[in-house]
């Protein structure tokens, strides 16, 4: 692999200024606030996803950085420099498209040599240097071939290829594996992974799965409706949501209303509780405990999930299939490791 | 059990056995389905287009004026008679100029259309495109003659705005000027290019609605300005479009033979040769060799088109 030329990527900028960095930055369509004062730090060299429903802004957000849409209000900065009103072919940035976007009447060596083609470069040169992105993405000897003639996979690299031999300062990735199959993602998520850390371009990719936001993330920024509501490490994200919307959206954890946090003996208030951290023993062998009834059972190979039933209010836990079993209709005693349950905001 | 799965066992009639048959053996259907169009276009089309190409082969008795039934290409040498030649090299310059004029006229309004026309907006422009269509050719060509006249509407613009001298040094030009444009070759080239845009718009807006938005983001991604994403995105994926396009203001301009009649000068196109040829003079042998022409002009210009690539991007 060719080492990438950092001096080059970033000319006359410090090391340590942020990769993006939005200041209030709103996206408006009409009366539809897609990006609402939205303020955001990325890192350079970092890998940062945006993990949201459909139609939270993220995508709009990542458009933003693009240039193909124009913030309302606020500013934009990438490695320093305003980019408010510039184009996107006169960014640093290059994109991924969520369809790929490959040129359907071009080789695959010339779509990857596209923006090279663009710059000037003499055609040996520039197939070379393609020839050496597609070596990089493991498709050396396919250059030849039409975007039509590969698999999904290997479109996505092309345009992985594509956008990575333009030397971006930060790369773009609209919902990557999206049109993926779930074993071709598994391996794309590593694979992309390793990509970003032996490169160190700093990678933003959106996508509304949270397992993929967590797997392959260094920090997560969760949009709804407009707005970031939380951003964090993974581990962070997932273990102390600080929203009902967050508790809920990243991973489905059981929101404990105030009253049913007071059974399970937590001081007042809202609480997130992943369906792991609720542990399940039969009922007669704690006679003071907390008693919920199964509703239901779900198993999933290594573990089990049930359904709870406690004064009225649903919870899910998930135990090891190793741990004793129980059927819908017993009864059974919950509880809570100190520490294990994340106060919401609301 | 089985009972409750088994078929109803009502007769199953001779539609019922029909049913069976065709869907058992789709060859069959395919087969009752073509054989009327096929028989229509294999015995009436391309049968009298062979026997029209046999007729090209045989010559006229110049001292009876009878066709005489005996293979010679002696007819196809009197298409290279200096005036016969003239008429096509005439013809296919125009055919040219026309299809020319015509996709840079249409470029604009389909990219319009493709990109930028929603809902209503959409309607309303296939409305605009077709609507000449549904009027009386010959009414539309009528009514050109009218508005190119030396008395029309044109006339009465240039000399209202103090443009006649323009006007006039247009029409001096020789070759293609005349007294007016309504007796001109301009007349000829406007009238055309009006009659056969529709037919340059439709496939151009066809082949730019395929080209996703993505595609040109990605260009503009990649660092290409406005000016070489229409270059190396635009034009190439629009292509197919234009080939599909050009065909037919191509050849709808090389057969015409009552536009060049109605509006222009008294010079021949190829489409009037042919009706004279097989009318007037009955010389059906010249008449059948002339229409072979752009028969032949079509094929090489496909042929050409798809050397080039025209088709790649379909």
């Amino acid at each position: 692999m060719r080492p990438l030329d950092h001096t080059r990527l970033a000319p006359g900028i410090h090391p340590m200024t942020t990769a993006v960095r939005f200041s209030g930055v709103s996206r408006h369509f009409g009366p539809v606030k897609a990006v609402d004062e939205v303020d955001l730090a990325i890192e350079p060299g970092e890998f940062f996803a945006m993990l949201g429903p459909s139609g939270s802004g993220k995508t709009t957000c990542l458009r933003l950085i693009g240039g193909f849409e124009q913030p309302t209000a606020g500013t934009i900065e990438v490695f320093g420099q305003h980019v408010e009103g510039v184009p996107p072919y006169r960014r640093a940035v290059n994109t991924v498209f969520q369809d790929y976007a490959l040129f359907p009447h071009m080789s695959v060596i010339d779509n990857v040599a596209y923006g090279l083609m663009i710059r000037g470069i003499r055609k040996v040169e520039r197939r070379a240097l393609a020839a050496e992105m597609l070596d990089l993405v493991r498709l050396s000897g396919y250059g030849d071939r039409r975007p039509a003639q590969l698999s999904g996979g290997q479109r996505q690299r092309v345009a992985l290829a594509r956008a990575l031999v333009n030397e971006p300062k930060v790369l773009l990735l609209d919902e990557p594996l999206g049109a993926l199959d779930l074993k071709l993602r598994g391996e794309m998520q590593t694979e992309l992974k390793a990509l970003q850390a032996r490169l160190g371009i700093t990678f933003v990719f959106v996508t509304h799965d949270q397992t993929e936001a967590l797997a392959m993330a260094d920090r997560v920024a969760v949009f709804n409706a407009g707005k970031v509501v939380q951003v964090g490490p993974p581990e962070e994200i997932y273990e102390r949501p600080r929203t009902r919307f967050v508790a809920d959206f990243v991973g489905g954890a059981n929101v404990l209303e105030p009253p049913i946090a007071a059974r399970l003996g937590l001081p007042a208030g809202l609480y997130a509780l992943r369906a792991e951290k609720l542990t399940v023993t039969a009922a007669a062998a704690a006679p003071g405990g907390v008693h919920a009834v199964v509703t239901d059972v779900d198993y999933q190979g290594a573990t089990r999930r049930y359904r709870l039933a406690l004064d009225g209010a649903s919870l899910a836990a998930v135990a090891p299939a190793s741990a004793p079993a129980f059927e819908a209709g017993d009864p059974v005693a919950l509880s809570v490791a100190p520490g294990a349950a994340a106060r919401l905001e609301g | 059990m089985a009972s409750g799965l088994a078929a109803p066992t009502r007769p199953i009639g001779l539609r019922g056995r029909l049913s069976d048959l065709l869907l058992s053996r789709p060859g069959v259907l395919v087969l009752v389905l073509l054989a009327p169009p096929l028989l229509w276009l294999g015995v009436v089309f391309v049968g009298s287009l062979v026997a029209l190409l046999a007729q090209s082969f045989f010559s006229i008795d110049e001292f009876t004026g009878l066709v005489v039934r005996e293979f010679t290409l002696r007819t196809y040498g009197e298409l290279f008679a200096p005036a016969n030649f003239d008429i096509i090299r005439r013809s296919v310059l125009m055919a040219a100029a026309v299809t020319l004029a015509s996709a840079l006229l249409a470029f604009p309004i389909a990219w319009y259309a493709a990109r930028y026309a929603r809902g209503r907006l959409k309607a309303a422009f296939y409305l605009a495109v077709m609507l000449p269509l549904w009027s009386s050719y010959l009414v539309r060509i009528y009514a050109w003659k009218l508005i190119l006249a030396k008395e029309g509407v044109v006339t009465y613009a240039a000399e209202a705005t103090g443009l006649m001298p323009l006007v006039d040094a247009i029409l001096a030009v020789p070759g293609l000027g005349g007294p007016s444009f309504s007796v001109s070759t301009y007349g000829t080239f406007i009238v055309f290019v009006y009659l056969w845009v529709p037919f340059m718009i439709l496939p151009l807006q066809a082949a730019l609605e395929r080209v996703p938005r993505s595609v040109l983001e990605a260009s503009a991604d990649l660092g290409g300005d406005p000016r070489a994403t229409f270059r190396h995105v635009v034009l190439p994926l629009a292509l197919p479009g234009f080939a599909a396009g050009s065909i037919f203001t191509f050849s709808l301009t090389l057969g015409d033979y009552i536009v060049p009649q109605i509006v222009g000068t008294s010079t021949y196109y190829l489409g009037q040769v042919v009706y004279v040829q097989q009318g007037v003079a009955g010389n059906i042998p010249l008449a059948a060799a002339f229409s072979v022409v752009p028969i032949v002009i079509m094929g090489a210009y496909l042929m050409i088109a798809r050397r080039m690539g025209a088709f790649d991007a379909m």
